[in-house]
């Protein structure tokens, strides 16, 4: 298992963005990313992307994931990445979940997005994801 | 304890945590019988205090449940179209999906509605669209039921107001809106304002419409929301009790009889989970309620204890994968209904995992319920699993169950200031939590998910088309809307919703004016807004 950057623990940064108000999901993964040992913030019910980028410079966040049900994904992402490139967050692993088509997984890759999790997925592939993009970006 | 061990087999326990025994008796019936004076099998009959077999003596077999499922996309025109599609396929009530902006108080335009206009219900800004939206519709026998909550009383407004123009009278006209603020805060997430002035909002439709349109129900209770955010189905019920009681409560302070108000009360309960659980679920609850309304509240009036209902949904009981598996858990989802006692049910459709339901998967769900009506004699008879040993014990043992918990809601300082803190939210947050771990272990099994898998190719299923063009369409007509309004009767009715806000008067009246003056949902929003100031989200792991 690859050691934790520094010794110090993943810190991930969790995002709501958009109106979209199903945040079940978000706080059972925001629970398990607790569970493996990462510092967790999550910023809570809509949140812009400006907002949500803000927060992950301010955390110093290595990690931001999103959350998103409402079927807005794309829009959403985009104006996601503007404000990425805009704080110069580029270097963070950006992770989505939610409701989310297959159709569109190559279009949010496209966009930037690292690694999408739709419906039904492991919480324990969420964290090994999260462990192993962090360890590469540190390595 | 001694029984399982009599058995010899391993304890089982349902979601509620009560144990499940192999075999019941007339004992266990006797024993669990909870007293209650004019009761002596504690039990009683149908259309009688305390309602456990429900709420009217002939139920279904005077008239089956309404069929009302849930629809609304785009805008008010393509709404209108598929209400009519569901109409002419069987629906016999109107179950209304809004889109987010609309939910949370923001107008197609406003730039925070930026790619939500029309995506996950219609757009409504203003009353054309309302009018839009059900013309044609005849909304005194299709009645409908607005699920919307946090721009919820501007929309029971807008809806009467559409009533009016149409010349239906208001004072006759039946009708639902969600409007339970309370539960939004612990699941779904449409709050705008802070808890308490959100509360006394739904008391000014409470009051308002008591008076005004004293047929429509103003608010159904949605355990149904904290039930699919992690909540057991005892909690479930006994959540949805303690919010409907802080709502009766603010109403009361304002000097109504309980008797005047209580009997436009409406429910939303979930149907997802072991099936006998739910059964026994819903006669406990009608029957605690009923005792609720007249023991605690005084009520006098029978129809003031009624646990009027519209059960269903179950999204959170349906998978992604081997989606065509959904359709039989709906079929066994409306038998449990039925067997409930349900006013009104809405039942998922097996594409909602993936999309908006197309109007194929929507037949399917109403063809489910006509097949209980039309070939399985479902509604011939009332309550047929009354007098089960099983059925009847589990009853007792769950309302006790869901009596523990509100004891524990009030020990713990009521339902509002524990939805205020987040501690409500919290709690069921962390049984979300291992419920996921549990599916993941195969500690608890989910069929497609981890037993009786397969390899599936991507499973055929519609996806929902979202059109843009839809979203400029609609602030078109916004526009279109501002500047042939009567700017000035709009401006003076918004200076009384403010008025109305700031005196602590019910804002209503004031609501009403502005929406026949053509106010915009985020008008009326920012001046509520401006005034109350809006909810802080305590964050709490």
């Amino acid at each position: 298992m690859p050691e934790e950057k520094n010794n110090e623990k993943i810190k991930v940064l969790i995002g709501k963005p958009g109106l979209d108000g199903h945040d079940v999901g978000v706080k059972v993964v925001a629970r398990a990313l607790i569970d493996a040992g990462f510092d967790v913030t999550y910023t809570g019910l809509r949140k812009s992307p400006d907002e949500i980028a803000q927060a992950a410079r301010d955390t110093d966040a290595d990690v931001i994931a999103l959350s998103i049900l409402s079927g807005s994904h794309i829009p959403l992402c985009q104006a996601m990445k503007q404000k990425i490139e805009e704080y110069q967050l580029s270097q963070k692993a950006w992770l989505v979940g939610g409701n989310i088509p297959k159709e569109d997984i190559e279009a949010l890759k496209e966009i930037g997005v690292d690694g999408i999790f739709r419906t039904g997925s492991k919480l324990d592939d969420i964290v090994s994801f999260i462990r192993e993009k962090v360890d590469e970006r540190t390595a | 304890m001694n029984e399982q061990r009599k058995f010899d087999i391993p304890e089982i326990r349902n979601e509620s945590g009560i144990a499940i025994k192999p075999i019941y008796t007339a004992e266990d019936v006797a024993a669990s019988r909870i007293e209650e004076p004019g009761v002596p099998d504690g039990v009683g009959m149908p259309g009688q205090f305390p309602f456990t077999r429900g709420i009217h003596d002939m139920m279904y077999r005077k008239r089956p449940w309404t069929m009302r499922q849930y629809t609304g996309f785009a805008n008010a025109a393509d709404t209108n179209e598929r209400f009519k599609y569901l109409i002419e396929t069987g629906n016999t009530g109107l179950n209304v999906a809004f889109d987010l902006p609309t939910q949370c108080g923001h107008d197609s335009d406003d730039p925070l509605a930026a790619g939500e206009v029309g995506r996950v219900g219609m757009a409504i800004d203003t009353l054309k669209d309302m009018e839009v939206a059900f013309d044609g519709i005849d909304i005194q026998n299709i009645t409908v039921s607005l699920t919307i909550n946090g721009s919820a009383s501007t929309m029971i407004a807008m809806y009467l107001a559409m009533a009016e123009k149409r010349g239906f009278d208001t004072t006759k006209l039946r009708g639902t809106c969600q409007n339970d603020i309370l539960k939004e805060f612990v699941g779904r997430g449409t709050w705008i304002y802070p808890v308490e002035p959100s509360v006394k909002l739904v008391a000014d439709t409470m009051e308002y419409c008591a008076e005004h349109a004293p047929f429509y129900s103003p608010v159904s209770v949605c355990g149904y929301h904290i039930r699919e955010s992690g909540a057991t189905p005892t909690e479930e019920m006994a959540y949805g009790f303690a919010i409907a009681s802080a709502y009766f409560d603010e109403v009361l302070k304002r000097g109504l009889d309980i008797d005047d108000f209580a009997y436009r009360m409406s429910f939303n309960y979930n149907i997802f989970g072991q099936f006998f659980e739910q059964i026994c679920k819903f006669r406990a609850g009608r029957r605690l309620w009923a005792k609720i309304v007249k023991n605690k509240y005084g009520a006098k009036d029978p129809k003031s204890m009624w646990l009027r209902m519209i059960a269903g949904g179950g999204g959170a009981g349906l998978t992604i994968e081997q989606p065509e598996n959904n359709i039989m858990r709906g079929a066994y989802y409306a038998l449990g209904c039925a067997l409930s006692g349900a006013q009104t049910i809405a039942l998922c459709c097996y594409d909602e995992a993936y999309t908006i339901p197309s109007p194929h998967a929507q037949q399917i769900s109403i063809r489910t319920m006509q097949l209980l009506i039309e070939e399985m004699g479902l509604t011939d008879t009332v309550d047929p699993l009354a007098g089960s040993y099983y059925v009847e014990t589990l009853t007792n043992e769950m309302e006790e169950e869901m009596v523990r918990i509100m004891d524990e809601i009030e020990e713990k300082g009521g339902i509002v200031k524990m939805i205020a803190e987040g501690e409500l939210q919290s709690h069921v947050s962390r049984q979300a939590y291992q419920h996921q771990r549990d599916l993941e272990s195969g500690e608890v099994r989910k069929i497609g998910v981890n037993c009786h898998e397969v390899e599936e190719e991507d499973p055929q299923v519609e996806m929902h088309p979202y059109n843009v063009k839809d979203t400029e369409e609609q602030v078109r007509r916004l526009n279109e809307i501002k500047a042939s309004r009567d700017q000035s009767a709009v401006s003076s009715a918004l200076t009384k919703v403010k008025q109305a806000a700031v005196d602590g008067t019910n804002t209503m009246p004031a609501i009403m004016e502005a929406v026949t003056a053509y106010a915009t949902v985020g008008e009326i929003r920012h001046e509520l807004e401006s005034v109350y100031g809006r909810f802080e989200e305590p964050i709490r792991f």
